[in-house]
């Protein structure tokens, strides 16, 4: 407009522009160059964090998917366990194994005698061993008779001894194992009788006070059963509610109070879900304590205003031109919905669940107002048997003095973020999976 | 903008007799716009039309007539309402929240504003074309059925076969297509998109079709297909087409309406509002002093 001349229409001359646009230009590029210098500090931080605190986490409790055994020769004693030659199970089931082991580990060391002592060498290995020879004879009574090397569980002092957590320069008053075990274990190791192995145990078994025995069985099934029933209910109540609040609701004074409580719900504490869950459930609706029914329950309460949120937004994000189209040709609004909105707006909604899901399962506070903080031994078989669910058997186990139970906590956690990546994963691959562009 | 009001005024006087001319259908004070509104054989009529979105007058007392087997084109600036009335032909004003409309508006002297009409009836009967390609993410065969589909049309799969191709046919798109109806209509060029948009509109048999400018995000090859198509469509179909390029509307449509800020300027044929418009809002806008 102005070709050097603007002074009538008032413009800054351009060279005086150009002297300002050069001049602040190194300016500018420095405040870039600090910015991201910043956000990558930022961002390395953050990486140091979880980074250390996924390594804590493993080194830990990677130890804890092992386990010690002790080979020791068993002689499977016909007089001792079915003095009547029956072969009769009941009778088997009720035999002394727990002698057996006893007089196996004598056999092994012959050479010690006195209570103290035999009862320092019973304890080498596990109290569980006595039930590991009887499911032995249960699933083959022919071993009556024969003597067999068994590898037997250790205990989990032994174990901590082997995984190298009890150091052995500490004077033996202070230490947790006495010099005689250890003596006895390097005797074991000499003949080769001393192995670590893959601890398969800890996936099915439930909760034991002995934390060789313990697992995680019991709590992973509970979880599976919490958070079917949590999937069961939320879902299709979320969806629905999301539709009818984004599709059809008329917009007035009542919906945008529903709309700003579903965003308050879902900043709600979690215990006072569990409150809710323990006052109206338990109490007033008599269901039963630690039962996955009731968890269900309280975390479906717990998930649905994220679930609610989550389906609102991806359905808005369906882009108006499709709802158009449909209804351009003669769709009604329930069949523009339910044919073309909903099923675009499916993987964002999935995407959602799975998210709150997997918030559901790492959550804690609202079970322990439920009375899923229980010790529970047996491995749940329904929604009404009473189970502890992941993350209360890690703060269970967090809570237990045996030094076992440190790695035995670290590896549950990292059965529990597995689970939680894993859920994580599967979001972000069905969002990139059915991710449309317009 | 005085100007505009003076003139308005001056061409009510004009157009009396017009009003006069609209047989027991009541008009409530006619404004001014020039030339014929009515036609001898309508297919569509609207009378003193009034759109409100909220508090925003958006359409002014419009009244008008679209014709049989006619191609009517709306012209004017942005914002000046003619995709507003087009969309209140078939309701699909009924959607924008807010959006109150009155007077009146017939198909085939029934009106479509009354209690008894379904707006699912009055969309199979009166399809749309969009100013975006919006055919859905699933495949031609699934796009072009669709309608047919849900309003129950075709007894068998066979006829459904058979209303697909024809369509797709009538579109002029079945020969580019026919071996893959089966992949998404998404897939498809901008122009051929637009095209099966076309093609999905007339699969349900509708009387009028209305395009809200169904070109401005196409290429000038697809562009011309498009033309094409409407000038062949007009066989079967009345057309209203919603448009900002004025030779598209000279080149397709036999009868022209200017709309402006709201207000129906000046209806008449195509060529002699093009070559010789009688309003003055009119001529600037097509001798491009505004728009």
């Amino acid at each position: 407009m102005s070709n050097g001349n603007p002074s009538s229409s008032g413009a800054p001359p351009v060279r005086r522009v150009l002297e300002a646009v050069t001049g602040s230009l190194e300016r500018r590029y420095a405040s870039e160059r600090r910015f991201r210098l910043l956000g990558r500090i930022a961002v390395i931080t953050g990486l140091v964090f979880v980074g250390s605190l996924f390594l804590s986490i493993i080194l830990t409790g990677y130890t804890g998917f092992k386990q010690t055994y002790l080979k020791v020769p068993v002689t499977f004693d016909q007089e001792l366990l079915d003095p009547e030659g029956k072969r009769d199970p009941a009778a088997l089931a009720a035999a002394d194994f727990g002698a057996l082991v006893k007089r196996a580990m004598q056999a092994a060391f012959p050479e010690v005698s006195g209570r103290g002592e035999l009862r320092e060498l019973f304890g080498l290995v596990s109290s569980g061993a006595e039930y590991q020879l009887q499911d032995m004879v249960e699933a083959d009574p022919s071993l009556l008779g024969t003597t067999r090397d068994v590898w037997l569980l250790a205990s989990d002092d032994i174990d901590m001894v082997v995984k190298g957590h009890i150091d052995r320069s500490v004077p033996e008053a202070e230490r947790r194992v006495n010099d005689r075990p250890l003596a006895w274990l390097d005797a074991l190791e000499k003949r080769g009788a001393v192995e670590t192995r893959f601890n398969w145990g800890f996936f099915t078994r439930g909760d034991s006070r002995e934390p060789e025995l313990a697992g995680i069985g019991g709590a992973v099934m509970g979880s599976f059963y919490t958070l079917l029933v949590c999937l069961v209910i939320a879902f299709p109540i979320g969806v629905a509610a999301a539709v009818y609040l984004e599709e059809f609701a008329p917009k007035n004074r009542l919906t945008d109070l529903i709309e700003v409580n579903i965003n308050n719900l879902a900043a709600v504490p979690s215990i006072v879900f569990g409150l809710l869950g323990l006052a109206v459930l338990i109490n007033f609706f008599g269901m039963p304590r630690s039962a996955p029914v009731v968890g269900g329950l309280v975390l479906a309460l717990m998930v649905l205003p994220t679930i609610i949120i989550a389906g609102r937004a991806s359905l808005k994000s369906v882009p108006p031109s499709i709802r158009e189209a449909a209804l351009g040709v003669g769709a009604s609004k329930m069949q523009t919905v339910f044919h073309h909105v909903l099923p675009l707006a499916m993987p964002g909604m999935m995407t959602g669940m799975i998210i709150g899901m997997a918030h559901a399962l790492g959550e804690t506070a609202p079970l322990l107002m439920i009375g899923m903080v229980a010790f529970v031994v047996d491995v749940p078989k329904g929604f009404f048997d009473p189970s502890t669910l992941l993350p209360v058997q890690v703060y269970l186990w967090a809570d237990s003095p045996e030094r076992a139970f440190v790695e035995k906590t670290a590896a549950a956690i990292i059965v529990l973020l597995a689970f939680l990546i894993a859920m994580n994963a599967l979001a972000v691959y069905l969002r990139k999976r059915f991710e449309r562009r317009w | 903008m005085n100007a505009t009001i003076d003139s308005l005024t001056n061409a009510a006087a004009d157009v009396a007799g017009t009003a006069e001319a609209m047989d027991g259908l009541k008009i409530r004070n006619f404004s001014g716009t020039v030339g014929e509104v009515t036609v001898a054989n309508p297919r569509m009529r609207t009378r003193g039309v009034d759109v409100y979105y909220g508090d925003k007058h958006a359409i002014k007392n419009v009244s008008l007539d679209i014709g049989s087997n006619e191609v009517i084109a709306m012209i004017g600036p942005s914002g000046c309402g003619k995709s507003t009335f087009l969309r209140c032909l078939n309701r699909m004003n009924d959607t924008v929240e807010g959006c109150r409309v009155t007077g009146n508006i017939t198909l085939d002297d029934k009106d479509i504003y009354a209690k008894t009409m379904d707006p699912v009836v009055l969309r199979a009967q009166v399809g749309m074309v969009f100013q975006k390609p919006n055919p859905f993410p699933k495949s031609i065969y699934d796009n072009i059925a669709y309608g047919p589909r849900i309003h129950g049309i075709a007894a068998s799969r066979t006829e459904l076969d058979e209303i697909v191709e024809s369509s797709l046919r009538r579109a002029g798109l079945w020969d580019e297509v026919k071996d893959r109806l089966d992949q998404p209509g998404t897939g498809l060029s901008g122009g051929q998109q637009q095209r099966l948009c076309i093609a999905r509109a007339i699969a349900v048999s509708p009387e009028v079709i209305l395009m809200d400018e169904p070109c401005s995000a196409l290429d000038p090859i697809a562009t011309a297909k498009i033309e094409e198509l409407i000038d062949e469509l007009r066989q079967n179909y009345t057309i209203c087409i919603v448009t900002h390029s004025m030779q598209q509307a000279a080149r397709v449509s036999q009868r022209t309406a200017y709309f402006h800020l709201g207000d129906l300027i000046e209806v008449g044929e195509t060529t002699q509002v093009f070559t010789n418009p009688r309003h003055k809002l009119t001529e600037d806008y097509i001798t491009g002093r505004f728009g």
